[in-house]
C-alpha cells in the first residue's frame, strides 16, 4: 500500500514538475538565470551582501568596542561638542564617548538583526494564515480574512505605533514583534491569492484526480508554487521593517538599551537630538538605512521582474 | 451603485466594531489593568479604589464592553488623562492641523508626480526616465523624519528661506474660522495670514509627500507605458487623431485608474507620516497629539480614539476612491 503510494507520489511529482517546466527548464532555475541577467537584481544583491559581509566580520572590522567609553573621547564631551575624527577613532565619537565607527560597523548586525528577524517571523505567520485560509476556505477563511481586513484597517506604521504603545514597556523585542505582525496580513493575504487560483489550476486538479491525500496537495503542490509573490513581498517588507523601526525610536518607542547598536536608535535617537552639534551623527546611520533599504527594494524588484512569467520567453 | 455602497458601509461599521473590541480588550488585559496603567504603581489604595469605581471597573466586564460601546457611538471617549479635557475637544482642535498638512502633502503628491511619471514613461530608458526612477527609488529608502531634519537644516539654518517650525509667525493676527489658517486667511481676507502659513506649510507638507510622490511617480509610469502599448492608442494615432488629443483623452485618462487606487491607499502613509513629520517640525495637529499621548505614560483615552479616527478616515477615503471609478471608468458604471 504504501509503497503503491510512494510510487503514485513521485509519478504526480513528476508530472506536476513537466507541467511546471514549459520548454524542459525548471521554473526556478529559469527565475535564476534570469535574475542574474537582471542589473536590478544584481546591484540590490551586491549592496546586500556587502553590508551582510560587514554585519558578520563586524568583530574582526570594527577598530574597537561598541560599548566602551573612551577617556580620550570623554575629556572635551561636553552637550554643544561632541569630538570628530581623531587618531585612532576615524569617525569620532558619540554623544556618550564612545567609537562612533565601531558602532556604525556593529550597527550593521544589530539592524540585519532587526529586519530579518521582523520580516521572517511576519512571513512565517502570515504563510501559516494565508495558507490555512486559502487551503480550507469557507468559514475559516472568512474569519481569517475578516481578521486580516480588521489589521489592514490601520495604515501599517500607526499600528505598529499602537502595538508598541499598548505594551506599556518597550524593548528591542517589542520593536521586532510589532514591524513583524504588521506584516502578517499583508503576507496571508497575497498566499492566500495565489492559493486559491492555484486551487483551480490543471496540476492540482490532475493530483486530485490521481488520488493524491488534500494535506499532500496543498503542501507539495499548492503552496510551493505559492511562495514567489510572497518571497518578492519578504524582501520588500525588509526595506521597511528597518525604516519602521528607526521611525519607532525616532517616536520614543524603540529599544531603551543605551548600549545597542542599532541604526535605527542611533539615527533616531542621538542624530536626531544632536543634529545641529554634530550632524554626521545622523548622516552616517541614515545613509546605511538607506543604503540597505535600498538595497532589498532593488533585489526585490529584480526578483519580482525575473519571476514575472510573463516575463519568459 | 447603491448596493455596492450599503454593502462596503456595513463592512465599514463591521471592522470598527471588530477594532474597538480589539482595543477595549486588549487594555483590559494589560499586566494591572487600566487602572494601574492610568495611576502608576505608587497609588495609595484608596485611590486605586476611588478610580476603579469611578470608571465603573467594578462592574461585569460585559457591563463595561455596554457602557464602552454605547459611549464610542455617541462621541464620548472619556477625558485625557494628560489634559483632563474631553477626548472629544483635544481631537477637534488638533484635527484641521493635520487635514491642512495632508491636503498640502497630496496636492504636492499628485501635482508632481503624475506629471513626472508621465515624462518619464514618455522618455523611456532616457536621462530623465533614468534620474526619476532614482529619485522614487531614494524617496521610498529614506527615513522620512532625517529627511525632514535634513530640509529644516539646510533651508532654515543655513539659509533662512523657512521657518523652522510652527504653523504660523507668532504674533500673526489671524481669525479662526475653520482652523485651516491657509484657508482662514482667505475667507476673512486675511492675505498675510494665509500668506504666512502657507510658509509653513511649505517644508513640512514637501516632507511628508516623499513617499507618496515617489510611489505615485512609479505607478503613473508603469501605468502609462501599459497603456502607451495598447493597441487603442495605436488606432487613435493611425486615425489621425492630433497629439494632445490621444494624450489626454487614450493616455492619461485609461493610466489614471491605478493611480487613483494608489492615491487612496497613500492616505494610510500619510496618517502614519504625519506622526513623524508633525514631530520634525512641532506641527500640533494629531501626529503631535499621537506623540504625546504615547510619551511617558500612556494617554489611552485619547489614544484609542484616534486609532478609531485613523480607521475611520482611512476606510471612508478608500470607499471614495472605488466609487470614483465609476466616474473615470464607465466599465466599472455598468457592472
Amino acid at each position: 500500500m504504501s509503497q503503491l503510494a510512494e510510487h503514485k507520489r513521485r509519478r504526480i511529482d513528476e508530472l506536476t514538475a513537466r507541467t511546471a517546466e514549459g520548454g524542459g527548464v525548471s521554473l526556478f532555475r529559469d527565475a535564476g538565470r534570469r535574475l542574474l541577467r537582471n542589473p536590478t537584481a544584481i546591484v540590490g544583491a551586491t549592496i546586500i551582501l556587502l553590508f551582510l559581509v560587514i554585519a558578520i566580520f563586524a568583530p574582526l572590522v570594527a577598530p574597537h568596542d561598541p560599548v566602551q567609553r573612551f577617556p580620550e573621547l570623554t575629556k572635551d564631551l561636553t552637550v554643544d561638542n561632541i569630538p570628530g575624527p581623531t587618531a585612532g577613532h576615524p569617525f569620532g565619537s558619540d554623544p556618550l564617548g564612545r567609537d562612533f565607527m565601531s558602532r556604525m560597523i556593529y550597527g550593521a548586525r544589530q539592524t540585519m538583526f532587526v529586519g530579518v528577524l521582523a520580516t521572517l517571523i511576519g512571513l512565517l505567520f502570515g504563510v501559516l494564515f494565508g495558507a490555512v485560509a486559502g487551503a480550507a476556505g469557507g468559514w475559516i477563511d472568512v474569519v481569517i480574512m475578516r481578521f486580516t481586513d480588521v489589521m489592514l484597517a490601520l495604515p501599517s506604521l500607526l499600528l505598529a505605533i499602537t502595538l508598541v504603545a499598548l505594551a506599556r514597556q518597550s524593548t528591542q523585542w517589542t520593536v521586532i514583534v510589532a514591524v513583524a505582525i504588521v506584516n502578517v496580513p499583508i503576507f496571508a493575504r497575497l498566499l492566500r491569492g495565489s492559493m486559491l487560483a492555484q486551487r483551480e489550476s490543471d496540476h492540482v486538479l490532475a493530483a486530485r484526480a490521481l488520488g493524491v491525500k488534500r494535506r499532500d496537495i496543498v503542501t507539495r503542490h499548492m503552496l510551493p508554487n505559492s511562495l514567489t509573490a510572497v518571497i518578492v513581498q519578504a524582501t520588500l517588507t525588509f526595506a521597511v521593517a528597518i525604516l519602521d523601526a528607526a521611525a519607532l525610536s525616532f517616536l520614543g518607542l524603540g529599544d531603551p538599551d543605551i548600549n545597542r547598536a542599532e541604526w535605527g536608535l542611533m539615527l533616531g535617537v542621538d542624530g536626531v537630538r544632536y543634529f545641529e552639534v554634530r550632524p554626521e551623527l545622523a548622516y552616517f546611520p541614515a545613509l546605511a538605512i538607506i543604503l540597505v533599504a535600498l538595497g532589498f527594494t532593488l533585489l526585490g524588484e529584480g526578483m519580482r521582474e525575473a519571476l514575472d512569467p510573463k516575463n519568459r520567453r | 451603485m447603491l448596493r455596492v455602497v450599503s454593502r462596503r458601509l456595513i463592512q465599514l461599521f463591521i471592522t470598527l466594531l471588530a477594532l474597538m473590541t480589539l482595543i477595549f480588550f486588549w487594555l483590559r488585559s494589560l499586566p494591572g489593568g487600566p487602572v494601574d496603567a492610568l495611576l502608576g504603581e505608587r497609588a495609595t489604595p484608596e485611590t486605586r479604589a476611588r478610580l476603579i469605581k469611578a470608571l465603573g471597573y467594578d462592574e461585569p466586564i460585559w457591563v463595561q464592553y455596554g457602557h464602552f460601546l454605547k459611549n464610542v457611538v455617541t462621541g464620548n471617549f472619556g477625558n485625557s488623562i494628560r489634559t483632563g479635557e474631553p477626548v472629544m475637544d483635544v481631537i477637534s482642535r488638533s484635527f484641521p492641523a493635520t487635514v491642512e498638512l495632508a491636503v498640502a502633502a497630496i496636492i504636492i503628491a499628485i501635482g508632481l508626480g503624475v506629471p513626472l511619471g508621465y515624462l518619464a514613461a514618455r522618455h523611456r530608458g532616457r536621462a530623465l526616465d533614468n534620474a526619476t526612477i532614482i529619485l522614487t527609488l531614494v524617496g521610498i529608502s529614506i527615513p522620512i523624519f532625517f529627511l525632514g531634519y535634513l530640509l529644516k537644516d539646510w533651508l532654515t539654518q543655513s539659509v533662512h528661506l523657512f521657518p523652522p517650525s510652527g504653523r504660523i509667525s507668532t504674533g500673526m493676527d489671524n481669525t479662526d474660522v475653520t482652523g485651516l489658517f491657509v484657508l482662514d486667511g482667505l475667507l476673512t481676507r486675511e492675505f498675510d495670514a494665509s500668506a504666512d502659513a502657507l510658509w509653513h506649510l511649505v517644508l513640512p507638507a514637501l516632507t511628508l509627500a516623499t513617499i507618496p510622490l515617489a510611489i505615485i511617480i512609479r505607478i503613473t509610469r508603469a501605468s502609462v507605458l501599459d497603456v502607451l502599448d495598447a493597441d487603442y492608442i495605436r488606432t487613435a494615432e493611425a486615425k489621425g487623431l492630433r497629439n494632445p488629443t490621444v494624450r489626454k483623452r487614450h493616455v492619461l485618462r485609461n493610466a489614471m485608474l491605478p493611480v487613483v487606487t494608489i492615491i487612496g491607499l497613500q492616505t494610510g502613509a500619510l496618517l502614519a507620516g504625519a506622526v513623524l513629520t508633525e514631530k520634525v517640525y512641532n506641527w500640533g495637529g494629531l501626529g503631535t497629539l499621537i506623540t504625546d499621548s504615547i510619551s511617558g505614560s500612556r494617554d489611552y483615552p485619547v489614544l484609542q480614539a484616534l486609532i478609531l479616527l485613523a480607521a475611520v478616515v482611512f476606510i471612508v477615503v478608500n470607499l471614495l476612491v472605488d466609487l470614483s471609478y465609476a466616474i473615470i471608468d464607465p466599465r466599472v458604471r455598468v457592472r
